[in-house]
C-alpha cells in the first residue's frame, strides 16, 4: 500500500538535548496507527513536527510524497485533536466546527457541519458553548472539528487521557469503528499500551527518543524486538534470562521435563477472571503464573514447579 | 465560627467605613451647601451647585475631559495590547519586560511629568536635537496643548492596561492558538478570531483603569496642558484651591462621580450581553 505519510530521520533537539533521535516511519492511507511509548520518548514530539507547530532540527516530513517541512501548520492537509482539546471557549459548537472551513474557505459550510455532528452524535447541540459539555461530548467536537476538514492524517494527542475510565473504554471502540466508517489515516499517540493494542492496525513503540519496534499489535505483542518492547507492553516473568509472559507461565506441583524451575508460592492474588500465583525461584527471581479460576488451589508456601512451552519463550534478536 | 465572623471582618468594616464611605459622605454633604463669604461653608442647603455644573462651559469642559480620557484609552489599547502579547510570548525573559513595566512607578509620577518637561519644551532635548542636527529653525511646539496632554496620559497610564491583558493572555490555553493555526487560520486570522475575543475581558478591564483615572486626571493637563487644556480634575482642584469654592467643587466630584459609574454601568450590561 502507498504511503500517505514519511518520517526520514527525524531529529529533534531542545536546548542541547536530543528528544528525537533518528525516527524513520512510513504510514499507510487509510489505517489506523499508533505511537506509543512512556512520558517522555519523543512521541507527542513528533507529533508536533508533522502538525508543523515545531521545526525538525535535521531529516524530513512527507505528506502525500511532498516535504512539508517549510509548510506553516496551517498549510498542512493534517488536522490535530488535542489532548485539552483546545475548543474555542467564546464558539459554539457549530462555530467550532465551522472555523475551519471558513479559514479554508471551504463550500457548503453548513451542509458540512451538520454531517460531521451527525457523525460524532452530537446533533441537537450545535448551540451550546464548550463549557456547557461533557468531556466525553467536548472529545467529540474535537473530532468533529478536524475530521470535517477531511485531512489527509488525523493527528491525535492522547485523546482519551482526559476521560473517565468507562468512558475511556467504549471511545476505543468508537474512534476505531469512526476510522472505518471515513477512511481517513488516524495517527494516535498514547502512552497506554492497551489502547494501542486495541486499536491500532499498525504501531509503532517508542524509547527514549527512538523507535524500538513497527509492526501490526499481534506482531510487537507476541514477538517484541527487544526487552524494552516486551516489558512496555505487558508483563514478562525473567527467568535466568529467559522472559515468559505471565499468561503463558504455569505452575504444577510436579517437575516437568526441561523447562521446569522449582519455587514457593508466595501469594496467590484472586482477580475475578483469573488467579495469579506469585512464586520465589531458587534463584531469588519471582514469577507470575495467570492461571484460570479452577485450575488447583496453591497456597503461599507451597513448594511449586514453574513451566512453559519453550515456544512461548520471548527471544530478542 | 460563625459567631466569630464578625469580629474578623470589623477591621475591613472600619477601613471601609473610615477611609472611603466618610470622605464620600463628606464630599456629598458639601455639594449641597452655599459657600461662605470668605470661602468655607455655609447653609442654606441648596441644589444651587448641581445647577452650575450644567452651565455650557462646564459642560464643555466636561465634553474635552471625556473626548481626552477615550482617545488616550484609545491609544492605550492600541499601544497596549501589542505589548502584552509580545510579553506575554517571551518565554523567560517575561519578569524582565514585566518589571521594565513597571520601572517608571518607581519614581513619583510628578518628577516623572517634570522630565517630560525638560524633554518637550521649546529649549528641551527633543528640539535642541532638531535644531542641532539641522531639521527645524523654529522649535517645534511641542508642549502645552492637547497633545502634549494625550502624550502624559497615555505615558502614565498605559501599565494599567497591559498590565490585565497580560493577565488574560498568559491564561490562555496556549493549544488554542495552535489549533486556530492547525485549522488553517494564518496569523492574522489567528489574533482576530481568536486571540483578541479571549483577551476581550482584560482589555475592558485595562481600558476601565484607564479611563477612569484619565477622566478626572489634573495633574497631567496642569503640568503638560500649561493651563491652556483645562479638564474636569484641574476645574474640581481650581474650586479647592484659587476659586475657594468647596461647594461647587464638591458638585462637580459627584457629577463626574456618577457619570463614571454610568458608563461602567453601561459597560457592564454590554459585557454581560455583547449582542
Amino acid at each position: 500500500m502507498e504511503s500517505i505519510l514519511v518520517l526520514r530521520n527525524l531529529v529533534k533537539d531542545y536546548a542541547g538535548h536530543r528528544v528525537l533521535n533518528d525516527v524513520s516511519l512510513q504510514i499507510a492511507r487509510g489505517g489506523f496507527f499508533s505511537l506509543v511509548g512512556p512520558s517522555g520518548c519523543g512521541k507527542t514530539t513528533t507529533l508536533r513536527l508533522i502538525a508543523g507547530f515545531e521545526q525538525p532540527t535535521a531529516g524530513e516530513v512527507l505528506l502525500n510524497g511532498c516535504c512539508v517541512n517549510h509548510r506553516r501548520p496551517y498549510d498542512r492537509n493534517v488536522s490535530t485533536v488535542f489532548q485539552s482539546y483546545a475548543l474555542f471557549p467564546h464558539l459554539t459548537v457549530r462555530g467550532n466546527v465551522e472555523f475551519g472551513l471558513k479559514r479554508r474557505r471551504k463550500p457548503d459550510v453548513l451542509a458540512r457541519a451538520r454531517k460531521a455532528l451527525e457523525l460524532v452524535r452530537l446533533s441537537g447541540k450545535e448551540n451550546r458553548y464548550p463549557a456547557e459539555l461533557s468531556g466525553g461530548e467536548r472529545q467529540r467536537v474535537a473530532l468533529a472539528r478536524s475530521l470535517v476538514l477531511e485531512p489527509d492524517v488525523l493527528l491525535l494527542d492522547e485523546p482519551l487521557a482526559a476521560l473517565d475510565p468507562g468512558l475511556r473504554k467504549q471511545m476505543r471502540l468508537e474512534l476505531k469503528a469512526m476510522q472505518r466508517e471515513v477512511g481517513i489515516t488516524f495517527l494516535l499517540v498514547t502512552h497506554d499500551q492497551d489502547e494501542a493494542l486495541s486499536m491500532s492496525d499498525r504501531m509503532a513503540v517508542m524509547n527514549n527518543g527512538h523507535i524500538e519496534q513497527v509492526g501490526t499489535p499481534e506482531e510487537t505483542y507476541l514477538s517484541p524486538r527487544t526487552p524494552f518492547v516486551a516489558n512496555f507492553l505487558g508483563s514478562v516473568n525473567w527467568m535466568d534470562g529467559i522472559g515468559v509472559r505471565p499468561e503463558n507461565t504455569r505452575v504444577s506441583y510436579e517437575p516437568r521435563d526441561g523447562c521446569s524451575r522449582r519455587a514457593m508460592v508466595t501469594s496467590c492474588v484472586f482477580l475475578g477472571n483469573c488467579v495469579h500465583v506469585v512464586a520465589r525461584l531458587e534463584t531469588g527471581e519471582e514469577a507470575v503464573a495467570e492461571i484460570a479460576r479452577g485450575n488447583g488451589t496453591f497456597r503461599p508456601g507451597d513448594t511449586v514447579h514453574i513451566w512453559w512451552n519453550p515456544a512461548d519463550e520471548l527471544s530478542f534478536s | 465560627m460563625s459567631r466569630l465572623r464578625p469580629w474578623f471582618l470589623a477591621p475591613a468594616w472600619a477601613w471601609w467605613a473610615v477611609l472611603f464611605a466618610a470622605p464620600l459622605l463628606i464630599v456629598a454633604a458639601y455639594s449641597l451647601l452655599t459657600r461662605g463669604a470668605y470661602g468655607g461653608l455655609s447653609r442654606p442647603w441648596t441644589f444651587e451647585n448641581y445647577v452650575r455644573v450644567a452651565d455650557p462651559l462646564y459642560l464643555a469642559i466636561l465634553g474635552r475631559s471625556i473626548v481626552m480620557a477615550l482617545a488616550a484609552t484609545a491609544l492605550c489599547v492600541l499601544l497596549g495590547f501589542p505589548l502584552a502579547l509580545f510579553i506575554s510570548r517571551s518565554g523567560r525573559r517575561k519578569n524582565l519586560y514585566l518589571q521594565l513595566v513597571l520601572l517608571p512607578f518607581w519614581t513619583s509620577f510628578l518628577v516623572r511629568l517634570y522630565a517630560w518637561l525638560f524633554l518637550l519644551r521649546d529649549t528641551g532635548l527633543v528640539n535642541t536635537f532638531l535644531r542641532s542636527a539641522g531639521l527645524i529653525r523654529e522649535p517645534l511646539p511641542l508642549l502645552y496643548n492637547n497633545g502634549a496632554v494625550l502624550l502624559g496620559l497615555v505615558y502614565g497610564y498605559l501599565p494599567f492596561l497591559v498590565l490585565p491583558v497580560y493577565a488574560t493572555l498568559e491564561r490562555m490555553d496556549p493549544a488554542l492558538v495552535e489549533a486556530a493555526a492547525d485549522l488553517g487560520a494564518g496569523p492574522w486570522a489567528s489574533l482576530f478570531r481568536v486571540v483578541l475575543p479571549l483577551a476581550a475581558p482584560g482589555i475592558g478591564a485595562g481600558a476601565a483603569l484607564v479611563f477612569i483615572p484619565c477622566l478626572g486626571a489634573y495633574l497631567t493637563p496642569d503640568l503638560l496642558g500649561g493651563g491652556r487644556t483645562v479638564m474636569i480634575g484641574n476645574l474640581v482642584q481650581n474650586q479647592f484651591t484659587t476659586a475657594r469654592d468647596w461647594p461647587f467643587g464638591s458638585a462637580v466630584s459627584v457629577a463626574l462621580m456618577a457619570i463614571v459609574i454610568a458608563l461602567l454601568a453601561l459597560l457592564w450590561r454590554k459585557a454581560k450581553n455583547p449582542l
